[in-house]
């Protein structure tokens, strides 16, 4: 279970996060939605500490991250970035075990043996030996999301993980989100895929302006939409 | 002809003790030159001041004087302190000031090839659970002596030409087996020539070589996608 209480985060001249707290049950997807500029992946980025949050805490099976326990918690917490951030220098294989061989002390044929089968999941066994440079946007999406689940995390976020595809790509990694999200993973996605929003998630959060304008299940946002700002929001992205 | 031949047969006898030199600087260059690059990265202020100031004041001062202070200057001023010293060969001051001077320049180098790795990277790696250190070595470290290696070629070519003003301080390189040559036979245009035939024989085809490199390694890049826009609403529901 992931509990944020009260997150708020600074920049030189913007309060880009302001108070946001959440908490996400084990197997639960929250959505987070809202316009760009919104803090929400800030906010997501204040879970692991990639920004360190300026006020409030965040609770990973009641236990409370701090600097010291942080390597441990966020070999809990993986990520998928926006931008796929795979390690150039590795092959897809190598990316996959470089943090269970090093963080988690794995052995290799073990790593290399749990890579080959997640590679499976995300249908790309036949690139275990290419670099990154040689794949399309969409498998270095499929190969970040195997990344993340190597370390057997108990819950994955991701930051706006399709919007740098191309368009054709995207369905190829929400395919794999569903599938994840079918088996009862944890996820924290922030997204502008309403579709997929509406479909997995358990809940969706609506932010605007760093705050949680509104959130409930996804049918209560999509379907009925409560405040002003998120119908505007709604009609904007929705026609 | 034949007093030519001579002539760079004679630098060619210094070229192996040159050579020594260069890549014993190297080394030490790099490894030094690593620790000053992540000193003045490094979140203490002390170092970052420290690695900047030693690597500004050997980039401000000419080779020659650091050669001569090492070898001439350090045993006269511990002799006046009563402190019985000398240099027992004075290959070793040459080997140290050589060394220490490149790894001034080295760190320049490395610092710009650990900058140019993607940030993105570096945080996916944090997001995984890695120590600093093994972000470093595994993921960094790597990237980064890729990219700068055509520079550190061309840092050993500027070393192998630096290292003739060691024939200054005793060291029996190239220039200096051409002007011992000289001072018994007076061939003086074949001396100096010769010695200039053997540094280009050796360093041309160096660069050369950075400069197939350079292609190679920036074919290698795959093209940088301009930053994605965050657009608004892209797409909505698919």
């Amino acid at each position: 279970m992931i509990e944020a209480k009260n997150i708020h985060k600074h920049f030189t001249d913007l309060h880009a996060v302001k108070g946001v707290s959440i908490t996400v049950k084990d197997g639960d997807v929250l959505s987070i939605i809202g316009p760009s500029g919104s803090g929400k992946s800030t906010f997501l980025r204040c879970l692991n500490h990639l920004e360190t949050p300026d006020g409030g805490e965040v609770y990973v099976d009641g236990e409370l991250v701090t600097e010291d326990n942080l390597q441990n918690v966020r070999a809990k917490m993986a990520m998928v970035f926006q931008n796929f951030n795979l390690f150039d220098n590795l092959t897809v294989l190598g990316n996959i075990t470089v943090a269970p061989i090093h963080v988690r002390k794995q052995s290799k044929e073990e790593a290399e043996k749990r890579a080959m089968e997640l590679l499976k999941l995300v249908g790309l066994e036949e690139k275990a030996h290419v670099y990154p440079r040689n794949l399309s946007g969409g498998q270095k999406q499929r190969v970040a999301i195997a990344r993340a689940l190597a370390m057997d995390p108990e819950v994955i976020l991701f930051d706006e993980p399709t919007s740098a595809l191309d368009p054709e790509m995207v369905g190829e990694v929400l395919e794999v989100m569903k599938k994840l999200a079918a088996s009862g993973m944890t996820m924290l996605v922030v997204t502008h895929e309403m579709g997929f929003a509406r479909e997995v998630s358990d809940e969706v959060i609506f932010m605007d302006a760093g705050e949680i304008v509104e959130s409930g299940d996804s049918e209560e946002i999509f379907g009925n939409p409560k405040t002003e700002r998120l119908k505007a929001f709604l009609n904007k992205v929705l026609k | 002809m034949a007093i030519y031949l001579k002539g760079v047969m004679v630098a060619l006898k210094g070229l192996p003790r040159t050579l020594q030199v260069s890549a014993f600087a190297l080394v030490v260059g790099i490894v030094l030159g690593l620790f000053l690059a992540l000193a003045k990265m490094s979140g203490s202020k002390v170092l970052k001041v420290l690695a900047s100031v030693y690597i500004e004041v050997i980039r401000s001062t000419p080779m020659i004087a650091q050669a001569l202070i090492m070898a001439y200057g350090v045993p006269m001023i511990l002799q006046s302190k009563g402190i019985n010293f000398k240099w027992g060969n004075l290959l070793i001051p040459a080997l140290i000031v050589c060394g220490l001077n490149s790894a001034a320049y080295m760190a320049e180098v490395i610092r710009s090839g650990i900058q140019a790795i993607d940030k993105g990277q570096i945080e996916a790696a944090h997001s995984l659970g890695m120590s600093k250190r093994q972000v470093n070595m595994l993921i960094v470290l790597p990237q980064a002596f890729k990219i700068v290696i055509p520079a550190l070629v061309n840092e050993l070519v500027t070393l192998i030409k630096e290292t003739s003003i060691l024939a200054y301080v005793g060291v029996v390189e190239v220039i200096r087996s051409a002007q011992l040559w000289n001072a018994t036979t007076f061939e003086t245009f074949p001396a100096y020539v010769g010695a200039a035939v053997v540094y280009f024989i050796v360093c041309f085809p160096m660069s050369k070589g950075v400069q197939y490199l350079e292609k190679r390694l920036s074919a290698d890049k795959p093209v940088k996608k301009s930053e994605t826009e965050k657009s608004e609403g892209k797409g909505g529901i698919r």
